[in-house]
């Protein structure tokens, strides 16, 4: 085992902003828009930095796609305790069409480069809450996968994973190389601190061309339209049951 | 709109449960990141910058913003959120690294701090206080002093206090009564110091005395730590803003200091108090920024959200043109604290003046804009409910303390009046 963490960080609309559509709906507006690292993303590096901590893995490695901006990405990582970056360099329409299909294989691409022991990646991005990458990458990659991971403890060439589901906590173990996907409570990140943002400036980040890694970019998937959910409506206070059953039913929802 | 917002927000997260622990304050509007390009305060900054700025305004939203108004009303000292922030590297700003500083130029402080403001400007301002005494040892003391004192300040292990000001010499510093007669290798402390911030909770003292005659020449600056006897201090004092830090006189009765203490020769005490303030000027006109640039999101808000007359504030036009003002000085006091910082990092023959100049303009337009803001929220702005009113009333003293205003003006006036 390499010891060796790949972490993807994907760089996202901030949550605060107010999301606003495109004019001509073919999407939403991110030119001037605050951009930061997915929430789960920043879950996923904080992960993988504690396990570098307790010495359990050797060199976290931060892995971004997308334009020159998504460095800051990667440099946010760097500034939290990642070792060094990756930017897969995909920008234009490649970039717009860019989902977890194209995403994983750039992933599993790498972590065979890269003789990776371990995948971590957040369960989901902010924007397209698509829950994908994850999951895709282990099966093209034929691992395990431990997804909505809400604690992950590395025991020898195995990784003990409880992940939140339906119905609870489940509890599996793996064997690595594996992928994790982080979930909420996995853990709370970390503010970087200044001398860390110092130090950041000074790690490696390579660039690597898709093509490079021999993945196609073709996107199956066509975005047709994107539009604002529906304005609420306004409710209706009634005095009874009787009243409320009778309003039911005229909606015809019973 | 805003509940549209705020929907979609939260749809956002997927399936899981954000009140359990979540690390962002999702309904904190001050922090909200998406901003108008105009008044945006991470326009013009270096990647690194960026960097830092995130980190202290995501410090300022999650530590220091949901307790703003918990440590203004009870009068709590937050020892632990500050030791947190030292953690970060907040304790000494601009103190140099080999004393555990993190050795970042006056820009990036001016930065920091702005960002910090906008969590709570009380405690802010009392960390700036604090760098600027972690810095005044490291630059004027000698190796011995530095090894001393500068790791405890860094890591806020130790928290400081500025004593220059006295119950009979505030804006005329120069004719201080606190004296210090040599006795051997002790200096005999007798006199008091007035509204000193963090005084009778911090451990160490920076204190200008007279050492010599008359004026600036005769003034020494010596450090003293808590719990020198004949050292004593005075009753808490009470208010209207910056309650988060404790008030008190500092009071000396025959206490006897090391001639070891003393930062620099005697007769540059003056002169190390007058160069600390420079920066301090600066850092508390930041704080001020911090303050106005959180008022003017919470009054656009508020704008957005409240409807008299059929329609949302939002439609009038002179809140539109009193909101445009605000934007607008408050670009104009960035751009200038900014200017003044850089100036002061490079020692340019205009620094001084500047960094009153940046004091000046600044802290006045700054409590202007926050005014405003308050007045926009009409009856709501005057409840202790909202968040705008702590900010009025903890900028307020920035117009007085660090030099008041008038000061500044003569600070100015003689630059631009003596003959070189």
């Amino acid at each position: 085992m390499t010891g060796r963490v790949l972490v993807g960080v994907k760089r996202v609309i901030d949550y605060a902003v107010k999301i606003r559509v495109k004019p001509d709906h073919s999407g939403v507006v991110t030119d001037g828009v605050k951009h930061s690292m997915n929430p789960f993303c920043e879950i996923a590096v904080e992960e993988a930095v504690k396990l570098k901590e307790k010495k359990l893995i050797k060199e976290v490695v931060a892995i971004s796609c997308g334009p020159q901006q998504v460095q800051e990405t990667i440099r946010t990582a760097l500034a939290m305790g990642a070792d060094r970056g990756i930017h897969v360099e995909v920008s234009g329409k490649d970039y717009e069409n860019l989902g977890p299909l194209q995403v994983s294989k750039i992933l599993a691409a790498l972590a065979k480069k890269e003789e990776a022991s371990l995948v971590i990646l957040g369960k989901q991005a902010i924007d397209d809450d698509c829950n994908q990458t994850g999951q895709m990458t282990a099966a093209l990659l034929d691992w395990p996968q431990g997804t909505f991971a809400s604690e992950v403890a590395v025991e020898g060439d195995k990784v003990k994973i409880v992940r939140e589901i339906d119905g609870g906590l489940e509890t599996i173990k793996v064997n690595m190389p594996a992928v994790v996907t982080a979930d909420l409570r996995l853990n709370t990140p970390r503010y970087a601190t200044l001398p860390n943002i110092m130090k950041a400036k000074k790690k490696k980040i390579a660039n690597v061309k898709p093509q490079d890694l021999g993945v196609d970019l073709t996107s199956r998937v066509e975005v047709v339209r994107v539009d604002e959910p529906p304005q609420r409506q306004a409710g209706m206070k009634v005095e009874t049951v009787d009243d409320l059953v009778g309003k039911l039913k005229e909606a015809g929802r019973i | 709109m805003a509940a549209v917002g705020t929907l979609s927000r939260v749809a956002r997260w997927g399936a899981c449960n954000v009140i359990g622990r979540s690390r962002r304050l999702i309904f904190n509007r001050i922090q909200k990141r998406g901003i108008a390009a105009s008044i945006d305060p991470s326009i013009g900054l270096t990647d690194e910058q960026k960097e830092f700025q995130k980190v202290a305004f995501d410090f300022a939203a999650n530590e220091m913003a949901p307790h703003m108004a918990e440590w203004d009303q009870k009068e709590m000292f937050p020892v632990e959120t500050m030791r947190k922030a030292a953690q970060l590297g907040f304790g000494g700003i601009y103190v140099q690294p080999d004393v555990g500083g993190s050795g970042l130029s006056r820009l990036d402080t001016s930065v920091i701090f702005e960002a910090l403001s906008t969590g709570c400007v009380s405690t802010t301002a009392y960390i700036s206080i604090h760098n600027m005494c972690a810095w005044m040892i490291d630059t004027f003391g000698n190796a011995e002093q530095r090894e001393k004192y500068c790791p405890d300040l860094c890591t806020m292990e130790k928290f400081a206090s500025y004593c220059l000001t006295e119950p009979g010499s505030g804006s005329d510093a120069a004719s201080l009564l606190t004296t210090a007669k040599r006795e051997g290798d002790h200096y005999i402390l007798n006199g008091s110091k007035a509204f000193i911030s963090g005084g009778g909770d911090t451990d160490v003292y920076i204190v200008m005395c007279r050492t010599g005659g008359k004026g600036p020449k005769g003034i020494s600056c010596l450090v003293l730590e808590k719990g020198t006897p004949g050292l004593s201090f005075g009753k808490k004092e009470k208010k209207v803003g910056w309650n988060s830090q404790p008030t008190r006189a500092v009071i000396f009765e025959d206490c006897a200091v090391p001639v070891a203490n003393r930062l620099g020769e005697e007769g540059q005490g003056f002169n190390i108090a007058m160069k600390g303030l420079n920066g301090g000027r600066i850092n508390i006109a930041s704080c001020s920024l911090g303050a106005a640039h959180a008022c003017v999101q919470l009054a656009r808000d508020h704008l957005c959200v409240r409807k008299q007359f059929g329609e949302t504030l939002a439609n009038n036009q002179f809140l539109q043109f009193k909101l445009a003002e605000m934007a607008t000085k408050l670009v104009a006091s960035r751009l200038l604290v900014r200017e003044a910082a850089r100036a002061l990092q490079e020692n340019r023959p205009d620094a001084v003046s500047l960094c009153s100049m940046a004091k000046l303009f600044v802290t006045d337009e700054c409590f202007t804009v926050c005014n405003q803001a308050l007045q926009m929220h009409g009856g709501y702005g005057y409840l202790k409910d909202y968040a705008v009113q702590q900010f009025v009333r903890d900028i307020r003293v920035h117009q007085i303390l660090e030099g008041t205003n008038e000061v500044m003006r003569m600070i100015i006036a003689r630059s631009l009046l003596t003959e070189s």
